[in-house]
């Protein structure tokens, strides 16, 4: 090999690994990741510990149930319920490929069995039921194994007095499951109802994304509910809207601040914040029949 | 009957086609009276063809009945039902949507609040009615007349016939998803017993929105979905016209969804479908609620409640594997 050659080789060697480096996703790379939004590198391990929001300029990216839980719940007290629980395929479904055969990728790709993980933990040392769906687990889709595990978790909550805390990321209810996914929506939320009607606190986080059968089923139905910073929450997608329409939608349409500022939700929470307003909620709400606990002495009111 | 000549849909061709020709033999009878025994035999013909076709139809087949344009809507069966009844408007907080008709209606010896969903007839009632997709505000209006009637311990009645909640940028500023979910809940804790008939099309949670009751019927040529056809097929095939392959995947007919233990009944329809008869139509469907209703009201509040609500905890499919 002369050297021109060998330059060449290397100039073609380079070239193709440029190519490669805006693909900087999971796949690709283990080590770095770039920010959706402001495309800066960053250390996946760094982007880790600080609970995967871009330092630079706070974009939150999508999380699986398990970094969720590890996030919010403290280290060794979660107890996973119902985690034998899996899909059946009530409709014999196949459009492109069957839903058996989807499934069984789905799984492996989230290393899940299902879009919900579903159990018990303490958050500042407060016990609460935890519901957490992870989008990364066929869309993060309700079908009759994400509705009868929010029902259990649920009824759960009712039986032992405990605060339930759901914490949604769904494209919606799945297809593949028919009338039967549309029908969890009404499961859940008549559970909901019983768990209400005996006095339970339910809290409610919407996540990116949240939308379809979940946004018009429990997760609107929280007493109290928390929006991630940034996160996507609606009914219909933007796309089926903008078609109907016929018109362009602004920018924020349909974002966590977006709703806010529609009184959809109580407040959007960043996520470094979350835990510790999780557990401010949960405390103020124990307990309950506010009773004066030492109030601080108010200040009295000037006289002049 | 209906005022007008029912419209012959696509898989209705050939039937159309031999009644035509039935019509031409028949105006020559006069000059060839050796034709009528080709006639009767035609005739012969014609309702074997009629039976044979109604009683194979495909799920777009079913669709396409239930989509007919001179369908009977939610108005309609109200009318024959109870000529006087009388029509209650508004959700007090700002809208009367025009897609969602509720009143009070007689029903034999019941009194019913009665709530549906409405498509329009003329093409500015269709504008008026959003093509029977109503707005969260026309939930609300359903929701409020759900509280009426526990109050006044009335059951309610709502008939389904809509493609779906509205995808539009004002009605998700209105927080339909709340809209819809709330109804659920509300629905979900009624001490009055609530029936609820899928009439045309059952268009997932905006027909769910008013669909959480005690007994679920549907009218044999209507469908309930998660999502519709076009819908499911564009995202799942990636093509919208895929749709028939969709409609048959994912069950939707009344029978279908019978044998999948969702509804309660599927109650007849006039052969052909009931825009061929709207008076046979709405006897069906009175006698239908009357009979549950007489069971229903029996029950107590709480009953009635309890018997709901294990209803839809009830439904599901998947594993339970034991560890």
């Amino acid at each position: 090999m002369d050297l021109k050659e060998w330059f060449a080789s290397r100039k073609k060697q380079r070239e193709a690994e440029e190519v490669k480096l805006p693909l900087a996703t999971d796949e690709y790379c283990a080590l770095w990741k770039q920010c959706f939004q402001c495309r800066e590198l960053l250390y996946t391990s760094q982007l880790r510990e600080n609970l995967h929001v871009c330092p630079k300029c706070q974009y939150h990216f999508r999380i699986g149930a398990m970094e969720r839980l590890e996030q919010l719940i403290d280290h060794g007290t979660f107890h996973e319920l119902d985690a034998n629980l899996e899909s059946a395929d009530p409709l014999n479904f196949v459009d492109t490929d069957s839903y058996v055969k989807r499934q069984v990728e789905a799984s492996r790709k989230s290393g899940l069995t299902e879009a919900v993980i579903t159990g018990e933990g303490d958050i500042e040392g407060e016990k609460a039921c935890v519901g957490v769906m992870d989008f990364g687990h066929f869309g993060g889709s309700m079908g009759s194994v994400v509705g009868e595990k929010v029902a259990r978790i649920t009824e759960y909550a009712t039986e032992k007095k405990l605060p339930l805390i759901l914490i949604s990321s769904s494209g919606g209810a799945r297809m593949q499951e028919g009338i039967f996914s549309l029908m969890q929506l009404a499961k859940t939320s008549s559970v909901l109802k019983s768990f209400s009607d005996s006095g339970g606190m339910y809290i409610s986080i919407l996540t990116e994304p949240t939308f379809g059968g979940v946004t018009a089923s429990f997760a609107m139905l929280g007493d109290i509910i928390i929006a991630e910073r940034g996160a996507r929450i609606g009914f219909a997608g933007r796309r089926v809207i903008e078609q109907t329409i016929r018109q362009k939608l602004p920018a924020d349409f349909q974002t966590a601040e977006y709703l806010l500022k529609h009184g959809q939700v109580d407040m959007v929470v960043e996520r470094a914040e979350m835990k510790k307003k999780l557990a401010f909620i949960i405390r103020f709400h124990s307990g309950s029949k506010s009773k004066p606990q030492s109030a601080p002495p108010r200040p009295k009111a000037a006289t002049r | 009957m209906t005022e007008k000549k029912p419209i012959p849909l696509e898989f209705e061709k050939p039937l159309e086609l031999l009644a035509q020709q039935i019509d031409a033999l028949e105006k020559q009878i006069g000059e060839h009276p050796e034709l009528e025994n080709d006639i009767d035999r035609l005739k012969e013909q014609y309702e074997q063809l009629r039976r044979s076709l109604y009683s194979n139809l495909s799920a777009s087949d079913h669709l396409a009945i239930a989509r007919h344009a001179q369908r009977p809507y939610t108005r309609d069966y109200f009318d024959r039902w109870d000529p006087n009844w009388v029509e209650l408007h508004g959700d007090r907080k700002g809208m009367d949507d025009a897609a969602m008709v509720t009143g009070l209606v007689h029903m034999g010896d019941f009194k019913v609040i009665a709530v549906g969903t409405q498509k329009g007839r003329s093409l500015r009632d269709k504008q008026q009615c959003n093509f029977g997709m109503p707005q969260p505000e026309g939930y609300r209006k359903a929701l409020r007349l759900f509280k009426h009637a526990e109050k006044f311990g009335l059951p309610v009645v709502t008939l389904i016939d809509t493609p779906g909640a509205y995808p539009g940028m004002a009605a998700e500023e209105h927080n339909q998803a709340e809209a819809i979910a709330v109804n659920l809940f509300e629905l979900a804790g009624l001490k009055v017993p609530v029936i609820a008939i899928v009439t045309g099309e059952g268009g997932s949670g905006g027909a769910l929105a008013v669909g959480v009751a005690n007994r679920i019927m549907m009218l044999e040529h209507s469908v309930y979905s998660v999502i519709s056809p076009e819908g499911c097929a564009s995202i799942l095939w990636r093509s919208a016209d895929k749709d028939k392959d969709a409609a048959r995947a994912m069950k939707i007919t009344a029978r279908e969804i019978l044998e999948l233990g969702v509804i309660d009944e599927v109650i007849a329809e006039p052969l052909g479908g009931a825009h061929h008869d709207y008076d046979v139509a709405a006897a069906n469907l009175k006698k239908a609620i009357i009979k549950q209703l007489e069971k229903l009201m029996a029950m107590s509040g709480d009953a009635v409640r309890a018997d709901r609500q294990k209803k839809f905890r009830e439904i599901g499919a998947f594993h339970e594997a034991t560890a």
